[in-house]
């Protein structure tokens, strides 16, 4: 029942929470650059202007891949909320980002080919961390299940503080924040026009929108395991430490510059294999 | 109520000018006059943008431009002229290669002369665009529930 | 109980007959009758198995004729190994061959072996059954076919059909025995008969290529052979026996290590992975068999049959290291690759670096997602080399940067092309769960560095199955149109492989209950369930929510027309997408290629430093281990 509730939840706050926080994250970097900044309401403007907007398409497949990508995803959250299989979850991530490279390259357009090909760059860059990861949990709560992993006596930070690390470093891609904004971007211009979503318009766009917004919430789902344990205070303690990072991001995405896609390759392996690797390694001899 | 001036993205694109105009376009992005608070996005996309911005006369070489870049925008657009240049030809209208302004390719909406053009009048510009947005947004949803009911 | 020598005889007789049809029409009837026979009798043959109870038969305890027979066969297969190295030059192959094979005759004609069964049946072996059967006998169908479009585009080469299809058939009989086999010896002789005929399809063309590589393929192949020789004597002048069973339990980890090497020949491991890579010169059929169905699978066989005895000791953890280590390498030199059989190849040898480590570990988690592997991998491997087979005889080109838009020029291969890559990587499909199995299993039993291989050679694995699904897919106006040459005889055998794909996917649940635990329950004797029944039916569930996106798709498209609009190219696209004008105001061709990133990923880099890291840890391994038995 409680399982139900929280997919529930899942499924109709995302896209409030998503939206919310992206606002926020819009007025956070016009602060930091000593702007004002539109209002905390301006995504969901800019949702319901894009779902008013005439229908133009490049091709007939983009919409349904991306619904596609959007279903998947929605899926592998709800997986995650409903105390599932951490290891499947992630999988399901990975498979819905093909849907969102298979939109972006069915149009033959030379930007959004070049955005696909770096997503797929950033799938190989975050793709080891992320499996790390469920192995850490494993290894410290004997569970790859969401619901054994909450219902842990101790929060899992204190045992991988090193895959916490390497997570946020990762995560950066999976948020498209620069530095690691290389597929697209969700400040207005970039070196290749918006990339992997140049030729989508429109409803095709809002609904990559709206995934974007689900993956935020689960990415953040995923973080929060990190904190929670069997207490309910430490529940307070993820929510607040979610806030932290959340911040954090922000403030990577304002202080630095995107970088070259062998730049990002290269140092997400070394943080998954130095932060994350070592961290596993060490579980793994305290076995 | 569905109001796309709520959320304009923009699309800036330079026909032959100068480059003063550009960068007094570029210059209402910075914190001093900030855009981004009415929601507005400088977007590279024709595919995401509502507003076609235009700076400079078109020439031979960018006619064709224009047109393609106005056609892959979705409705409802508007288009806005900036800079004397765009609006008429300005001092280059008699020269060899300048067609004239931008409305004698594409049908614009907002004329913002200048030489160049100053940003507190490019923003003052676009907001006049955003009630002609509205507009041809209130038209095309009374087209298609005329559509819909005949 | 006759049927099984029926299955090993009847396509070695179907050999000899079509190498004597010179008729075209004529072996087309034959190559159909005759894989419909093989499949009809092996249909019968696990029928009347599972009717009897199901339970292992041990057959033939003792057989006088056969084995000399055997005996003979290796001597012939010798002087046909010698025949050839000497009209080629090729010194090692002769070296190597006349070497066991003596070696064999001595052991056979001295010691003592107790007698034993020499053919068994249980769950494993139904299984290689009807993947040599099913995938075995389409790939004979597809190759009717195929052969006709393979020597209208290929002139030069001679036509040596009949040769061709013999060969097939014959390697078909080959696999059955070896996988009937409980008697090393037996195994041995079948064994050296899959390398000697790989040798013969990969020489097909004839070329200067081909026979390098052909020869190649022989020596690697017969250096395992060498080994399975040696693991033999072992067995037979120390403990006396020449069963495979009692490998298992004798204690010793020279014949284990021996016929790892073995296996890691076959199943073209690191460091042997290149005589996989050279195969790739013969006609498409042969790559199709060599990958899918038979060649590898009998190396990857071998090695799950000893696995139980792999767990915890040097060997195992040779084995597992040297297949994690395969795993990564093979998918890193993959990125790199163009050419469409060439990622096949490089995506085979490191799909079977996962099994092989799974074998190495021998646990039973482990065993039971390689099991997994190794069905899915030849259901879909097997497709994907007909379909680039097809494509290839299509487009004239295999690279699959001229496969761009695929789905718009040649739609059924593209949609069959897809299925297969889809089957190989993507979540939630056969291939991914026992990927998951796996990651579990090496974490439990510890092995770290194995944990790194499958996180990171995962990445990399769909990097380059992305990139060639997100080729197909794009929807582009063909910059010229092509006519599908590829004949009935290949759709028939593609979209049987693509509708058992997608059948598998769908019936996992049930494939996992009815076939792969009864295996694993087997070679370990108890009975845990790996993966819980919900867990899988939630994939399966899953699964057809992910298959249904495609269809619906495919039907939506063809319906709903909207506007369409040029694709943006900075306002200077011609119109159709396929031009643009360039600073002169010319129309230029608008291009687009993928990433091979072969400056970090490719093979020149990577080749060299990965084979000798493999052979080290393989010499290494060798060396503690016969330092521990003296």
């Amino acid at each position: 029942m409680i399982k139900l509730f929280f997919v529930l939840a899942y499924l109709i706050l995302s896209p409030l929470i998503g939206g919310l926080l992206d606002g926020a994250d819009r007025i956070l970097s016009a602060r930091m650059q000593r702007r004002k900044g539109p209002g905390i309401l301006q995504p969901f403007y800019d949702l319901r202007k894009l779902f008013s907007k005439e229908m133009i398409a490049v091709n007939n497949v983009q919409l349904l891949l991306n619904l596609s990508y959007l279903v998947i995803l929605v899926i592998a959250g709800s997986m995650l909320f409903a105390g599932e299989d951490l290891l499947m979850v992630l999988f399901i991530l990975s498979t819905a980002d093909m849907f969102l490279i298979m939109s972006a390259s069915s149009d033959s357009s030379p930007y959004a080919n070049m955005g696909a090909s770096r997503e797929m760059l950033q799938m190989m860059a975050y793709e080891p961390m992320t499996l790390l990861i469920a192995v850490g949990f494993y290894l410290t709560t004997g569970s790859f299940h969401v619901s054994d992993i909450i219902a842990a006596d101790h929060s899992a930070i204190i045992w991988m503080p090193g895959l916490l690390v390497g997570f946020l470093f990762t995560s950066a891609i999976k948020f498209r924040k620069s530095p690691f904004d290389l597929s697209t971007s969700h400040h207005a211009h970039q070196e290749m026009v918006k990339g992997i979503t140049t030729e989508m318009s429109g409803i095709t766009l809002a609904i990559m929108n709206i995934a974007e917004y689900y993956e935020m919430v689960l990415l953040y789902g995923i973080f929060f395991l990190f904190f929670v344990n069997s207490t309910w205070w430490s529940w307070i303690i993820a929510l607040i430490a979610c806030a932290v990072i959340f911040f954090l991001e922000v403030l990577w995405d304002n202080v630095s510059a995107r970088v070259k896609w062998k730049t990002l390759l290269y140092s997400c392996w070394s943080v998954t294999l130095v932060a994350g690797g070592v961290n596993i390694l060490i579980l793994m001899l305290d076995k | 109520m569905k109001k796309v001036s709520k959320s304009p993205w923009l699309l800036h694109y330079d026909a032959s000018s100068c480059n003063g105009c550009d960068i007094e376009v570029l210059d209402c992005l910075t914190p001093r006059y900030d855009i981004e608070r009415f929601g507005i996005i400088n977007t590279g996309d024709p595919f995401q943008a509502d507003i076609l911005l235009i700076t400079g006369g078109v020439n031979s070489q960018t006619e064709s431009v224009v047109q393609q870049l106005y056609s892959q925008m979705p409705d409802p657009k508007v288009v806005i002229a900036v800079g004397i240049c765009a609006c008429t030809g300005g001092v280059f209208k008699e020269c060899y290669n300048i067609k004239g302004g931008i409305d004698t390719v594409i049908p614009v909406d907002v004329y913002v002369p200048g030489c160049a053009a100053r940003p507190e009048a490019i923003i003052d510009g676009v907001l006049e665009g955003l009630k002609v947005l509205d507009e041809k947004q209130a038209e095309m949803e009374k087209q298609k529930g005329g559509k819909r009911n005949g | 109980m006759s049927m099984i020598p029926f299955l090993i005889g009847f396509p070695v007789l179907l050999a000899a007959i079509l190498f004597l049809i010179r008729k075209e029409d004529l072996r087309g009837y034959m190559v159909y009758a005759g894989a419909g026979v093989i499949m009809l009798i092996t249909v019968i043959f696990i029928m009347q198995w599972i009717f009897d109870g199901s339970e292992t038969w041990m057959l033939y305890p003792s057989t006088e004729l056969p084995d000399h027979l055997i005996a003979a066969g290796d001597i012939f297969l010798m002087g046909l190994i010698l025949y050839m190295s000497l009209k080629y030059k090729r010194p090692l192959p002769a070296i190597l061959s006349i070497v066991q094979t003596v070696l064999m005759l001595y052991v056979e004609s001295t010691a003592k072996i107790a007698e034993g069964p020499h053919i068994m049946v249980d769950w494993f072996t139904i299984l290689m059954c009807i993947i040599i059967a099913f995938i075995g006998g389409f790939i004979c169908i597809y190759t009717v076919g195929y052969m006709k479009g393979y020597h209208n585009n290929h002139t030069d080469v001679r036509d040596r059909q009949p040769f061709f299809f013999a060969m097939l058939f014959l390697f078909l009989g080959a696999m059955f025995g070896l996988v009937f086999s409980q008697s090393l010896i037996w195994m041995y002789f079948f064994w050296e008969v899959t390398s000697v005929i790989s040798f013969l399809m990969i020489g097909y063309t004839k070329t200067e290529e081909a026979i390098n590589n052909s020869f190649n393929a022989l020596w690697m192949n017969l250096l395992g052979g060498l080994g399975f020789a040696v693991a033999i004597a072992w067995m037979c002048l120390v403990n006396g026996t020449a069963q495979l069973q009692d490998v298992l339990t004798a204690g010793s980890e020279i014949p284990l290590i021996c016929l790892a090497l073995a296996g890691l020949t076959k199943s073209a491991q690191l460091p042997f992975s290149t005589w996989l890579l050279g195969a790739m010169v013969a006609p498409t059929p042969s790559s199709a068999l060599l990958h899918s169905a038979t060649m590898v699978k009998a190396g990857v066989y071998l090695l799950l049959r000893i696995s139980p005895a792999l767990e915890g000791n040097t060997t195992g953890m040779i084995v597992s290291s040297i297949g994690g280590f395969t795993f990564i390498a093979a998918s890193m030199m993959a990125i790199a690759q163009n050419d469409g059989k060439k990622v096949l190849a490089f995506s085979t040898i490191s799909n079977l670096g996962l099994i092989v480590g799974c074998a190495g570990i021998g646990v039973e988690e482990t065993v039971w997602a390689a099991i997994f592997l190794v069905i899915f991998h030849s259901v879909s491997k097997s497709m994907l080399f007909q379909s680039v087979g097809a494509a290839e005889n299509t487009l004239h080109s295999r690279d699959i940067e001229d496969m761009h838009g695929l789905i718009i020029r040649v739609p059924k291969l593209a949609y069959i092309m897809g299925i297969g890559i889809a089957g190989m990587y993507l979540a939630p499909f056969g291939m991914l769960i026992s990927k998951w199995v796996a990651l579990k299993a090496f974490v439990d039993s510890g092995n770290f560095i194995l944990v790194l291989f499958i996180a990171y050679g995962s990445a990399t694995t769909m990097f380059y199955w992305t990139k060639w699904l997100a080729k197909l897919l794009c929807y582009h106006i063909p910059r010229d149109t092509v006519k599908d040459v590829t004949l009935k005889d290949e759709y028939v055998s593609m979209f049987f492989h693509a509708a058992v794909m997608l059948l598998l996917c769908l019936f996992l649940p049930l494939v996992a209950s009815w076939l792969v635990n009864p295996i694993v329950q087997e070679l370990f004797g108890n009975a845990t369930s790996v993966l819980s029944m919900s867990v899988l039916t939630t994939m399966a569930i899953m699964l057809v929510s992910i298959f249904i996106v495609p269809v619906v798709m495919f039907f939506i498209s063809r319906s709903s027309h909207r506007d369409l609009v040029p694709i943006y190219m900075n306002g200077i696209n011609k119109g159709d997408n396929r031009y643009f004008v360039n600073s002169f105001g010319e129309d230029e061709h608008l291009y687009l290629s993928n990433w091979y990133l072969r400056f970090e990923f490719g093979r020149r880099h990577l080749r060299i430093p990965s084979i000798i890291l493999a052979a080290a840890v393989l010499i290494v391994g060798f060396c503690i281990v016969i330092g521990g038995a003296i």
